[in-house]
């Protein structure tokens, strides 16, 4: 019997993954482009793994999109919400986990599972930007700081900083302020994953908190965040080197399910 | 041919449009004779006004009318350029930018000579009032309905609303010139019975599986619940819409149109500005909408003036957050419902504000997935077509794979 390729491709607000599954188990290929929805990112991330796989695309049997830009990629056989896919991409690299965090560009999700590894119910922010990807690279932008810095200087701070969780605006304005006060940036950086946290805890804690607790995402690169939110949490949270893919891993498992269907 | 004769052959459809379209006419007429006319908060006791003959329009209605037609964002821009805040209800600004600017092509109203405010629906509704009071120096007519925290109105709060309803016909005897007479009255609650039962009746076919309407039809049938509840031919109307779902359960027919593969409850006012949006991402999943809070809110059910007074004391928004539990608890009970899309309204505090909790304690007791997704009930611009889709489609994942999960015997 033949092996059976499915991609699963997540095309979020600001990057494009992409995962190549072999018989709904093994991951043969990965990839990220930091370009989101509306752009090449799609395409170019796919070329990545098809590259690195060695599995051709006419080779591939099903593709399944996700992701924000989920509708926009027309090779895909069906789109599945980035809800579903997080939890089980979440669950196959963790294994049981009673709840998934995902900070994304532009939202917050949080995902309940039962023991299962279904996805029973979630939770997702409202109205504002705080506690977002986004609001990170806005801090980031005004601090001068790369986002793939934020969490080592955040290990470098002394203190933390109060800054608002309330809104994008007001905390930028707190943390230009801060910087005219010559406060050390790693405080303020400390600050800001804090106000992150308490955001992001709001919601978990609002939709029940199970354990275990993981995260997937891209933001999981950030140790700051991570540690700021397991502090607001008070529990562990589990994160791995393939909690980015964890979109992507699930739209490919669910294509691999599509494929078992017919 | 009979009056009677003409009714029965067109569709309910089509009689509760002519009914709204004769209210918003009536009351243009009697503004012509030179007759005085109000306009009206959506839960005053309409009883008062159409026992006293006395013709009102309905801001709300006509704010989610302008809104549904597209004129929400224009008359709200011209509210807030008069100085009214964004952060106030939507309905409220564009019925502030009415009064002002006098005109909206989408839907016009009389202007008004006393407004009649009721605020068993939100404090809100005061000071809107209020201010078109003022600004128009015009009678305001408050009837006020204190927040129940008890589960039922009790005698205290009857007593008090009596002695208001006593002050409030006092007040339209004076403004109007028309005179209050009691054999009237207990026509036109009779009336009003008939009325309400069959709008609660109609709306309680989404007890079968599959409906026989599209959930989405009573935010239009509801127009009439609100404007017209104390007519005999809104009682026909519904009473023929009843008849409609009844024949449609037997041949096994429905006004949605294609399978309905899930049943919701839609949580709070219709979105209206994004209503077509709104409705084709649940119809193109299979979704269908199988209660709401909202349009049953407008069916007062009561046998004398005492359970008026109690009935009018017991709208979703004055009533205590058990009750309001419950009667979410009651749809999914009767109705055989999969999950709930909560419609988190900018405009709406007081309804939105309890909604978090609501929310929670819905899905402990219930184990059903609910989604919440940011929206107004008249402002475009507090509204994400992609934020509701994803939304809309994590919750259809989460009933698609509850029904897999069991039928496999996991629940």
């Amino acid at each position: 019997m033949s092996d059976i390729f499915t991609l699963g491709i997540d095309i979020g607000s600001t990057s494009s993954k992409c995962v190549m599954l072999k018989n709904g188990k093994e991951i043969v290929g990965e990839g990220v482009v930091n370009l989101g929805a509306g752009t090449k990112g799609a395409d170019q991330v796919i070329e990545q793994v098809i590259e690195q796989s060695g599995v051709k695309f006419e080779d591939i049997d099903v593709i399944v999109s996700t992701g924000y830009g989920r509708n926009s990629y027309e090779g895909a056989k069906k789109t599945m919400s980035e809800l579903s896919c997080h939890a089980k991409g979440g669950t196959f690299i963790f294994g049981k986990v009673g709840t998934i965090i995902d900070i994304g560009g532009q939202d917050i999700k949080v995902l309940k599972l039962n023991p299962n590894g279904q996805l029973t119910n979630f939770l997702m922010n409202d109205k504002c930007a705080a506690g977002t990807g986004r609001f990170l690279e806005v801090m980031s932008g005004v601090l001068d700081v790369k986002l793939e810095e934020l969490g080592e200087l955040d290990k470098k701070s002394t203190e933390k900083t109060p800054i608002s969780s309330t809104c994008t605006v007001f905390a930028e304005s707190e943390v230009i302020s801060c910087m005219a006060k010559k406060i050390p940036i790693p405080n303020i950086i400390r600050g800001i994953h804090a106000s992150v946290a308490t955001r992001v805890a709001g919601l978990a804690k609002r939709g029940g908190l199970s354990q275990p607790v993981a995260m997937t995402g891209g933001v999981t690169k950030n140790s700051g965040i991570v540690r700021a939110l397991s502090e607001e949490l008070d529990c562990e949270i589990k994160i791995s080197p393939d909690s980015q893919m964890a979109g992507a891993i699930g739209a490919a498992l669910y294509a691999y399910e599509e494929h078992q269907k017919n | 041919m009979s009056n009677t004769e003409m009714v029965e052959e067109k569709p309910a459809k089509v009689l509760l449009g002519e009914i709204v379209a004769k209210h918003y006419q009536e009351a243009w007429d009697a503004k012509n004779r030179g007759e005085k006319v109000g306009w009206c908060a959506s839960n005053f006791p309409q009883e008062i006004l159409e026992t006293m003959d006395i013709k009102v329009v309905y801001p709300e209605n006509q704010a989610a009318a302008i809104s549904a037609k597209g004129g929400g964002q224009r008359m709200c821009e011209t509210a807030e350029n008069a100085g009214y805040s964004n952060d106030i209800c939507a309905y409220a600004r564009i019925s502030l930018a009415y009064m002002d600017v006098k005109d909206a092509p989408e839907l016009n109203m009389p202007q008004p000579d006393f407004v009649a405010c009721c605020n068993n629906i939100c404090n809100c509704m005061i000071k809107w009032y209020e201010n078109i009071a003022k600004e128009l120096d015009i009678p305001l007519i408050l009837i006020d309905v204190p927040y129940n925290d008890e589960y039922e109105a009790g005698d205290d709060r009857v007593e008090y609303l009596k002695g208001q309803f006593d002050h409030a016909i006092k007040q339209l005897e004076d403004i109007t010139g028309k005179k209050w007479d009691d054999k009237r009255f207990e026509k036109v609650m009779e009336i009003s019975q008939r009325t309400g039962k069959a709008w609660l009746e109609a709306t309680g076919y989404a007890k079968y599986t599959p409906s026989p309407f599209s959930g989405f039809d009573v935010f239009n049938h509801m127009a009439v619940a609100v404007c017209a509840r104390g007519k005999e031919e809104s009682a026909i109307a519904f009473e023929k819409l009843t008849k409609e779902f009844e024949e449609n359960v037997k041949t096994g027919k429905s006004t949605f149109k294609g399978e309905e593969k899930y049943r919701i409850i839609f949580e709070g006012i219709a979105c209206w500005p994004h209503l077509r949006h709104t409705f084709k991402q649940l119809k193109d999943g299979g979704v269908n909408v199988c209660g709401t809070v909202y349009a049953d809110a407008f069916g007062y059910i009561y046998n004398n003036t005492y359970e008026l007074m109690q009935a009018y004391c017991g709208t979703p928004n004055a009533i205590s957050y058990e009750r309001s539990l419950d009667m979410r608890l009651k749809l999914v009970e009767e109705n055989n419902i999969d999950g709930m899309l909560v419609h988190i309204n900018r405009s709406c505090k007081q309804w939105s504000g309890i909604m978090y909790e609501m929310e929670r304690e819905f899905r402990e007791r219930t184990g059903l997935p609910t989604a919440t997704f940011d929206g107004d009930q008249a402002d475009p611009r507090n509204f994400s077509d992609a934020q509701y889709d994803t939304r809309v489609q994590g919750l259809i994942e989460v009933m698609e794979a509850n029904k897999a999960a069991k039928m496999k015997g996991e629940h």
